[in-house]
């Protein structure tokens, strides 16, 4: 170890690697993806891992992205839910890996809902 | 990509609960499900809640398992990991039978953790210890960056001596002081020494902090040694814990590896390295000069102070010497600065200390709290309480050179000060609490015999004396006992104290004193009364069968030693010549006919 900014180099490469097990902060954004029999058969594993990559690719380290249930909309998985700080969330239906880039970058970075994705979208 | 980080602890607590099979489990469960990929297991330092181990938790949830076995397994991967279901029934939890499970409850909500400061242990539970990135992503290193590079030793000095943080060993001497004193010897060549001879009874905070977060120890020692002076370190061990050491040694070597240890730290003229020294697991030898004729290679033995180690410590060269928790402070009071660790505790104890919770208590384990909390929300809130609805009675502290506190003092804050005045004293952090079933003649009885087999031998008052004192109370726990034993023994006490070589003769009266002070009616019942009021003392006790004797012949069957008689439907009676007290009868007994006088 030669310099303090050879150390800051290994913090931030690992920082990205341990973020996960910091669960605190209330500024955190939640990405819920569903999981269950239906969500995994639609193909939900791949968009689970699309987000956790473009996530970890932006450093953004206010993102915690997680799997849950079955929530009753089998027909329109894989189903994301984004829910922002302000208590406000967002169903995305039908999602697939070229999809998340958009959520990404639109709605956790900018706060702008991508509207022709969502269930209120689909259901018209 | 990684989604779940799952972390098991790998402390020795859950170790020998079966933490390590149950990885391997876990891992096989996770490849089966092709997840070895999406899923990161990882080993950590202990989480503090040892007799619920082994634990396991699953981020970005944040979900606390406890008593997880290899059963529940495929569960908790098919239903948490694939589906995103927590599996709630395997959850720790303090809610009382019958109230529903907070799912989302994360570990510093419970009551465990809630009124919990974690500053020394605060790696612990969080990273694997085994890998030096993860303990550098966690500010690691970064403290001793900063001191090498923008900071004098006497800079250094400062902030400790400011901060107020004091020996967590037991001493309670301030660390700033002890610093300051060994930088001012002048010497070519001078030593810090890292005390991890952990001997109290009960106590464990060393050897989790050794496990849970090695590297806070040797990035502390190198900031002492910029400080001070020195060029090299030694930790002393004791080889009972090998996973403490197996870890210590892995971290001392990715350490050299980073060049955090060896020459040009950081690119300045600051050269340190360390090494392990193991010691037998001696309790003299977590004396300091007994510590150091240890290391030297000799019979481990107090010896006179003058000349003081910061003078003529290891090899006769100047020693600087800490324990493992004041050390694991130092790199958070430098990045915090001494003002944030001044604003916790009390004002003359600064910061937080460590307790082992032991003993008859709901949650045994490893507990940081401020300086300054009281006994009872150590015990009733964060300890959970005594179990099987038991009154408290006394609270053991500093082990077998500490002393009691009664439960009229319960709501003592509890800080190095406090606890002196009480007849106490803070010691490592062993904190053993006791309910109305323990006799108090017992538990003095009991740290004197670890003492009279400890004692090192070198002095008479402590060889003998501590001897004396065990037949004292042997004869009053057996019923032989007369006031004037009392008075003696009392009197023998201070004379030890007064003339010991060392702390463990010095303190070795403690256990005793204090009883005598707040329970001095028990040892007059065992005199006066020949009675153990607690019960405990087998020779001052009979079992006896009352009329309620249906003579079904259970007890008669079950006494080991064949000491009841008596026949079909007739009263039975214990011959007291062969009975040994064991309580199989009362406990088999159906009519309650059998009781304990």
């Amino acid at each position: 170890m030669k310099s303090l900014a050879e150390l800051q180099a290994i913090k931030a490469k690992m920082q990205n690697k341990v973020m996960l097990r910091s669960n605190d902060g209330e500024e955190t954004i939640r990405v819920v993806v569903g999981m269950a029999t239906c969500g995994i058969a639609a193909g939900a594993r791949p968009v689970l891992n699309a987000f956790l990559k473009e996530v970890e690719d932006r450093h953004l380290n206010n993102v915690m992205c997680t799997q849950t249930g079955c929530i009753g909309i089998c027909r329109y998985e894989p189903v994301v839910e984004v829910y922002m700080p302000d208590g406000s969330k967002t169903t995305y239906v039908k999602m697939d890996e070229d999809k998340v880039a958009k959520v990404v970058h639109e709605h956790i970075v900018n706060n702008k809902v991508v509207q022709e994705y969502t269930i209120g979208a689909f259901e018209k | 990509m990684i989604r779940n980080h799952i972390l098991i602890c790998g402390g020795t607590g859950c170790t020998s609960s079966g933490s390590k099979s149950l990885m391997e489990a876990l891992e096989a469960e996770l490849k089966k499900n092709d997840l070895q990929d999406e899923v990161k297991v990882v080993m950590t330092g202990c989480f503090g809640l040892c007799a619920l181990g082994p634990i396991m938790i699953v981020y970005p949830e944040g979900s606390f398992y406890s008593r997880v076995t290899e059963d529940m397994v495929p569960e908790i991967v098919s239903e948490h990991i694939i589906k995103g279901r927590i599996v709630k029934k395997y959850l720790y939890t303090d809610a009382k039978e019958g109230e529903e499970v907070d799912a989302t409850n994360s570990l510093n909500d419970t009551n465990f953790y809630k009124k919990q400061k974690r500053v020394a242990l605060r790696n612990c539970g969080v990273i694997n210890p085994e890998i030096i990135d993860e303990y550098i992503a966690y500010d690691g290193y970064e403290a001793l960056g900063k001191v090498l590079t923008e900071m004098t030793p006497a800079d250094v000095i400062k902030v400790i001596k400011d901060s107020g943080l004091r020996g967590r060993g037991g001493g309670g001497f301030p660390t700033g002081l002890k610093w300051d004193l060994a930088a001012r010897t002048v010497a070519d060549v001078k030593y810090v020494c890292c005390n991890a001879d952990e001997g109290d009874p009960g106590a464990f905070m060393d050897r989790s902090i050794l496990e849970g977060d090695p590297h806070a120890v040797i990035e502390a020692m190198a900031i002492a040694a910029y400080a001070v002076g020195a060029c090299k370190g030694f930790v002393y061990i004791r080889a009972e814990y090998p996973i403490a050491v197996n870890r210590l040694r892995i971290a001392i070597e990715q350490a050299r590896e980073y060049g955090l240890l060896g020459n040009n730290i950081f690119g300045t003229d600051f050269n340190f390295d360390m090494e392990i020294r193991l010691g037998a697991g001696a309790f003299v030898c977590g004396e300091e000069t007994a510590l150091m004729t240890s290391i030297e290679g000799n019979r481990g033995e107090p010896r006179p102070r003058p000349p003081f180690p910061s003078e003529k410590g290891i090899f006769q060269i100047p020693t600087m010497n800490c324990n493992v928790e004041t050390y694991a402070n130092i790199p958070q009071i430098i990045l915090h600065g001494a003002e944030w660790f001044g604003s916790m505790g009390t004002e003359k104890s600064k910061g937080t200390k460590v307790f082992a919770l032991g003993g008859k208590i709901t949650n045994t384990g490893l507990v940081e709290i401020p300086m300054g909390t009281t006994l009872r929300e150590v015990i009733e809130d964060i300890g959970g309480g005594i179990p099987n609805g038991k009154k408290f009675k006394a609270a053991q502290t500093g082990g077998p050179s500490g002393g009691c506190i009664p439960a009229s003092l319960i709501d003592t804050p509890i800080d190095y000060d406090n606890l002196v005045a009480i007849g106490s004293m803070m010691g490592s952090g062993g904190l053993i609490v006791m309910d109305e079933d323990n006799c108090m003649v017992d538990i003095a009885k009991f740290f004197l015999e670890f003492t009279v087999d400890e004692s090192c031998g070198k002095c008479t008052p402590c060889r003998i004396g501590t001897k004396r004192m065990l037949e004292y109370l042997n004869k009053i726990t057996s019923g032989k006992g007369t006031m004037k034993d009392i008075d003696e023994l009392e009197e023998l006490c201070y004379y030890i104290k007064a003339n010991s070589l060392c702390g463990l003769g010095q303190t070795a009266p403690n256990p005793v004193l204090s009883t005598l002070r707040y329970f001095r009616d028990e040892y007059e019942a065992h005199v006066k009364e020949k009675r153990c009021p607690a019960g405990v003392c087998k020779d001052l006790m009979r079992y006896e069968i009352t009329d309620a004797c249906k003579g079904c012949t259970l007890c008669a069957r079950n006494c080991p030693v064949n000491a009841i008689s008596g026949t079909v439907k007739e009263l039975h009676v214990i011959d007291q010549d062969k009975c040994i007290k064991c309580g199989v009868c009362e406990s088999k007994c159906k009519f309650k006919a059998i009781i304990k006088k």
